[in-house]
């Protein structure tokens, strides 16, 4: 009796799994294309990178503190008004940026006696200093020295020369 | 306060004080005094078997002085030599110059010299001195000096020595020359400016300014250890060192406080303190010879002008009144003339003052005059100038009569400090 039970089950299972191996994958069914087509419209899931960060507005070639110079007129150590939106931004930029410390350092034209030079330069120095200094910037970020006539940064014996040399310049440290 | 600076850019500083001789300088001679003595030099015996001309450097050193007249005799004459004073009197020689140059076992040479009244058939001076080969020229000069202060009556200037500062390109250098522009040797090399030399009185350190730390600062240089030593570094700027008569102390021009004013400090850095004391321009102080007081020049009254104060401290005198722009004091060693820069016109020229009368003479005729010094005898002024395109050394006498030009072989020469006597 039992054999017979076994048999049976033995041989409908049988029938069972052929009956399983006999369907076929329709070759022809329509598969889904999920690559990227150039389309109009953005794509709902598409992510586009940006890249950010903190930049240092000293480092801006078009910024206005780009501007390191004051230049001034003859045997004159007044910070004339055109420059005075310059000498605002540094001092904004140092109140921001207490640990930044400037050299100012004041220039002549050529003409008169090296050290009367020296001391005119050093006053070129001190109006720029001066000036931060009544804008909030404290003393300890700021040194104002003299080059005096001696390192012109032209070299010509001509008023435009000379104009190109009459300057402080704030030099970051 | 001091303040330490990072070093920004390629500093290169080469100390030497070699022994070769440079480059030398160029004399040309463009002036001569009122008055000449007319002098006869004789060859001196043995002089072409050592390696300087002794009679060559005597001289072209009194030709220069402006107030001699140099009669060659055509022979040789030592010291021991048989006088012909009919001979020079008919050639129109006051005075008669002989010598010998004796070569010793040693190496070193027995220098000689004599110096004859041809009209009292007298001998008015003579000596003898021993010097090694690289010792010969200071020989030579030292014999020029007795020359003029024996027939003149001032002490010659002959054996001194100046320092000036060349730019080449991007190197400065602060070099030290005899007075006659021989002998060249560099004590300083720099990438950066050197300005306002100064020799100390006893003639063995320099004080100057340089710019190394991208900032003036005063340092004093000696010249036989190569020594450097920081004299200030203040906050801003530092310069204009000038000594005091003994060599104890210097004064300075500081701006630590914001404004640049005269300062006085000890040779070695210490004690310093402050002169002047207002909210302009103090600059260029200068010791009067004597140590009691300081010129130096003030844009109190509106332009830079020069004025006096004592060494203590206390009121200023103005002692420049002549146009609106007088710079670069500096007192003649018997404290009566003070010479300075005037700019006149735009052009800026040598001037000096006769201090008890006001009386002021100009000694150039041109237009960028810099940076006098006076020889240690008083009668010469060494100032730096243009000559066309280059930058030259300039002397002339203090009446404006003698004048000759030092001019090197190439690059801009400046800052002349004419050194002290020295044995």
């Amino acid at each position: 009796m039992r054999t017979t039970t076994t048999l049976t089950l033995i041989l409908s299972s049988v029938l069972a799994l052929a009956g399983c191996s006999s369907v076929k994958l329709d070759e022809n069914a329509k598969v889904e294309d999920r690559s990227a087509t150039p389309t109009t419209t953005a794509d709902a899931r598409t992510v586009a990178p940006v890249t950010t960060g903190s930049t240092d507005p000293l480092n801006d070639p078009k910024g206005i503190l780009a501007k390191r110079s004051v230049y001034f007129d003859f045997d004159s150590f007044i910070v004339k008004d055109e420059f005075k939106p310059v000498v605002e931004a540094h001092a904004k930029y140092l109140s921001s940026n207490k640990g930044r410390k400037i050299v100012i350092q004041g220039n002549t034209d050529e003409r008169g006696s090296r050290e009367y030079n020296l001391a005119l330069g050093q006053k070129r120095a001190e109006a720029v200093r001066k000036s931060l200094s009544v804008l909030g910037v404290t003393d300890g970020q700021m040194e104002a020295v003299s080059f005096g006539e001696e390192k012109p940064k032209a070299n010509g014996s001509d008023e435009a020369s000379w104009a190109e040399n009459r300057r402080s310049d704030i030099v970051y440290q | 306060m001091m303040k330490n600076l990072i070093f920004r850019g390629f500093v290169l500083l080469l100390i030497s004080f070699t022994g070769l001789a440079q480059a030398q300088l160029r004399v040309e001679t463009s002036g001569v005094g009122a008055t000449q003595i007319p002098i006869a030099i004789a060859g001196f015996a043995e002089e072409t078997m050592a390696p300087q001309q002794v009679t060559a450097i005597i001289k072209a050193d009194l030709a220069n002085s402006g107030y001699f007249r140099i009669i060659d005799t055509g022979n040789t004459m030592s010291e021991t030599t048989a006088v012909n004073y009919a001979d020079l009197k008919s050639r129109g020689a006051d005075a008669l110059v002989v010598g010998s140059v004796h070569r010793l076992a040693d190496g070193r040479f027995d220098v000689r010299y004599r110096l004859l009244d041809t009209i009292k058939a007298t001998s008015i001076s003579g000596f003898g001195q021993v010097a090694g080969p690289d010792r010969l020229r200071v020989a030579a000069h030292k014999i020029s000096d007795d020359i003029y202060e024996k027939l003149l009556g001032v002490r010659g200037a002959f054996a001194t020595r100046i320092a000036y500062v060349t730019k080449t390109g991007n190197e400065y250098r602060l070099e030290v020359a005899d007075a006659d522009g021989e002998s060249t040797q560099v004590a300083l090399r720099s990438n950066e400016p050197i300005i306002s030399p100064t020799w100390s009185p006893d003639g063995t350190k320099v004080a100057y300014v340089s710019f190394e730390h991208k900032k003036p600062v005063v340092y004093v240089q000696d010249l036989t250890s190569r020594q450097r030593t920081v004299i200030a570094n203040y906050r801003g700027s530092n310069s204009a060192p000038s000594w005091s008569p003994d060599g104890r102390r210097l004064a300075l021009a500081l701006s630590r406080n914001g404004y640049t004013q005269v300062y006085i400090v000890n040779a070695d850095g210490s004690n310093l303190r402050q002169l002047t004391n207002t909210t302009g321009i103090e600059t260029e102080p200068q010791f009067s010879a004597d140590g009691q007081y300081i010129y130096f020049t003030s844009d109190r009254s509106g332009g830079p002008q020069i004025y006096r104060t004592s060494v203590n401290g206390g009121d200023a005198q103005r002692i420049t009144f002549g146009g609106s722009y007088n710079v670069s004091p500096r007192v003649s060693p018997d404290g009566k003339t003070l010479a300075f820069i005037s700019r006149r016109e735009g052009r800026f020229q040598l001037y000096v003052l006769d201090l008890a009368s006001g009386q002021e003479l100009r000694l150039s005729d041109t237009a960028q005059d810099e940076s006098p010094s006076f020889s240690p005898n008083g009668k010469y002024i060494m100032y730096a100038t243009q000559a066309g395109r280059w930058d030259a050394l300039a002397v002339v006498s203090v009446d404006g009569r003698v004048k000759y030009r030092l001019t090197p072989p190439a690059g801009d020469i400046r800052e002349p400090t004419w050194g002290p006597f020295m044995k």
